[in-house]
């Protein structure tokens, strides 16, 4: 766990960077700051390990203070993925990925063997490893970004924007990536982004900061979604809150009916379209398994006839679930009620806190909580 | 005088090595050393002033214009002053060339220096390098080819400079151009000439070669 108590950071200018922090990270899940960009977001992930010292308060890692402790050691205890890569341009990738493991003295053999097994972890090839990093795409080098801040395995990781700089395309499988590493590491991750997307894509828990390095709102993807602080929080968020947030609900329980016969199906089970008068036509599949009520709700308005085609892993076709079946769950899951003539605005004490979420972080929402 | 060869190959032949202290070869020889001693003492110097200046940011700029001033100076004057100190002897070409050599490599350890991303030095303090080990291990091989790339100019540039000493006797293959031009014949001037280019081009080469062989992940600069 990763504490801040009451840390601010003011520069000799007189600029606050950060403003009287407080928050708790907790062990074991990744907690997300986000915010525009001068919210004092990258600051407060470098005080963790002293790239910048707070000018006051506390940060304690474990409840040890980090200012107890040589910043070289702390850091080498702490994985860090930095926004470019910053891979070391005139070493090969095995020995980028061992560097902390051979400022710990390990042995060449041994470094290497363990960035080896990196290399696999975060789904490189071996054949990368003798090369150099300009040889690498930039989604590579992240991975091996990756791979290096994990050499150590040290129990913290610190991520600063770490695919900001990456296509859209190549940036959703690096999440997905991560996400999957982190189910099988199980990190404290403490992850800078000013994309609120990426925000609630990856956080289980989400600090939303605003500009003058103040925490705005603490809170897991869902709540945020549904229960923003205050307008900063709200308009942060953006559009279509309300559809995001089904991207939290399973899609599980959806009520599934038999296939009508107007879903004609080839002879593996897999769906071919719905028929018409002159042909077929288009329709949208889930897996209730994996997918979201988000998925879901989609596949219903892919389809002419509004059914979503519910299928298995292998895409042979479960069954169907109509907007009735879809609203069924909608119902059962919608915003919990704040009273009469507020929107989505409502405070806190209306939904139940997020597992992970400190009752010091979304304490910031309350006081500051804005009427409609 | 008008049916004067511009190359006599027998003089050559008579004069590559024949024991005097004036031969090619010997004239040949000198120039390499003369040549290469103030590159090698400007580089061994210019690393840590180069270092400091990167360190304490206020020293850089009246180290570079000291330096361009020295650059400035008509080598011959140079010459003429240390003439006075350390007489007709190779140091007088030596230390003012290494002068020239410093004001080349100074500012190529400063900007190759600079040339290492803000990227890869923060992730170096992140990993918990500690400051020394970072810059042995880190900056300055980051920094290898801008230096290289000062260090060929340097080199080529005290090939050239080294032939005006030859007005105190110690210009190397220079001293054939003062012999050539006193008696009007041109060989010992185009075998000067030859020299010093094919010396110049040799060295340019070998400082390409050593480049591609230790910085082989140089082309990383270029691409990103």
């Amino acid at each position: 766990m990763i504490t801040f108590e009451g840390v601010t950071k003011r520069y000799r200018d007189g600029t606050v960077a950060v403003d009287d922090l407080s928050l708790e990270v907790p062990t074991g899940a990744i907690t997300v700051f986000v915010g525009p960009s001068g919210c004092g977001k990258t600051t407060s992930l470098r005080m963790i390990n002293r790239m910048i010292d707070a000018t006051s308060g506390r940060i304690a890692l474990d409840g040890q203070d980090v200012r107890e402790i040589d910043p070289p050691t702390l850091r080498r205890g702490i994985g860090y993925v930095i926004q470019q890569a910053g891979l070391f341009p005139h070493r090969k990738i095995v020995d980028n990925v061992a560097t902390v493991p051979y400022l710990l003295g390990w042995s060449r053999k041994k470094a290497r063997a363990r960035a080896m097994e990196l290399l696999e972890l975060v789904g490189l090839d071996a054949s990368l490893a003798s090369r150099y990093p300009f040889q690498l795409s930039g989604g590579q080098q992240q991975r091996v970004g990756v791979a290096r801040a994990l050499a150590a395995d040290p129990p913290v990781l610190l991520m600063d924007e770490p695919f900001s700089a990456v296509d859209p395309i190549v940036r959703a499988s690096l999440q997905d990536e991560l996400l999957r590493l982190q189910s099988e590491l199980r990190k404290t991750i403490v992850f800078v982004t000013h994309d609120i997307d990426e925000a609630v894509k990856l956080g289980d828990t989400v600090a939303v900061m605003r500009v003058g390095g103040r925490l705005a709102q603490m809170a897991g993807p869902a709540t945020l979604l549904t229960e923003p602080a205050d307008d900063f929080v709200r308009e942060f968020l953006g559009r279509d809150r309300g559809i995001r947030r089904l991207s939290f609900i399973s899609a599980k329980e959806v009520r599934l009916s038999p296939a009508p016969s107007a879903l004609v199906i080839d002879e593996d089970g897999r769906p071919l379209g719905w028929r018409t008068g002159d042909g077929l036509a288009a329709y949208g599949t889930f897996n209730p398994e994996t997918d979201s009520l988000r998925v879901a709700l989609d596949a219903a308005l892919l389809s002419p006839n509004g059914i979503a085609v519910a299928v298995d892993e292998a895409g042979r076709v479960r069954g169907v679930a109509g907007r009735d079946a879809i609203d069924e769950l909608l119902a059962e899951h919608a915003p919990p009620a704040a009273g009469p003539f507020r929107d989505a605005g409502s405070p806190r004490a209306a939904g139940s806190p997020p597992a992970g979420s400190p009752p010091g972080g979304s304490g910031a929402g309350i006081s500051e909580g804005v009427p409609t | 005088m008008s049916e004067e060869p511009l190359i006599r190959w027998d003089w050559i032949a008579r004069n590559w090595a024949n024991g005097s202290p004036t031969a090619i070869s010997v004239l040949l020889e000198n120039h390499v050393v003369t040549a290469f001693l103030p590159v090698l003492l400007g580089l061994i110097v210019a690393v840590p002033l180069g270092l400091a200046c990167v360190r304490w940011r206020w020293l850089y700029q009246p180290t570079a214009a000291l330096m361009n001033v020295t650059y400035s100076l008509p080598s011959l004057v140079l010459f003429s002053i240390f003439l006075s100190i350390t007489g007709l002897t190779r140091s007088t070409v030596v230390i003012p060339l290494t002068f020239f050599a410093l004001a080349i490599l100074i500012p190529a350890v400063v900007d190759g220096l600079a040339s290492v991303p803000d990227s890869v030095r923060q992730s170096a303090v992140a990993m918990g390098f500690r400051p020394a080990r970072r810059l042995l291990l880190v900056e300055l091989p980051v920094a290898v080819p801008v230096v290289l790339a000062g260090l060929r100019v340097a080199t080529v540039s005290s090939i050239s400079l080294v032939s005006v000493g030859a007005l105190i006797g110690q210009g190397g293959l220079g001293n054939l151009f003062i012999d050539g031009w006193q008696r009007q014949f041109y060989t010992p001037i185009v075998v000067g000439i030859v020299l010093i280019v094919v010396l110049a081009v040799l060295a340019d080469g070998l400082l390409v070669l050593a480049q591609r062989l230790l910085t082989p992940w140089s082309r990383a600069r270029r691409t990103t």
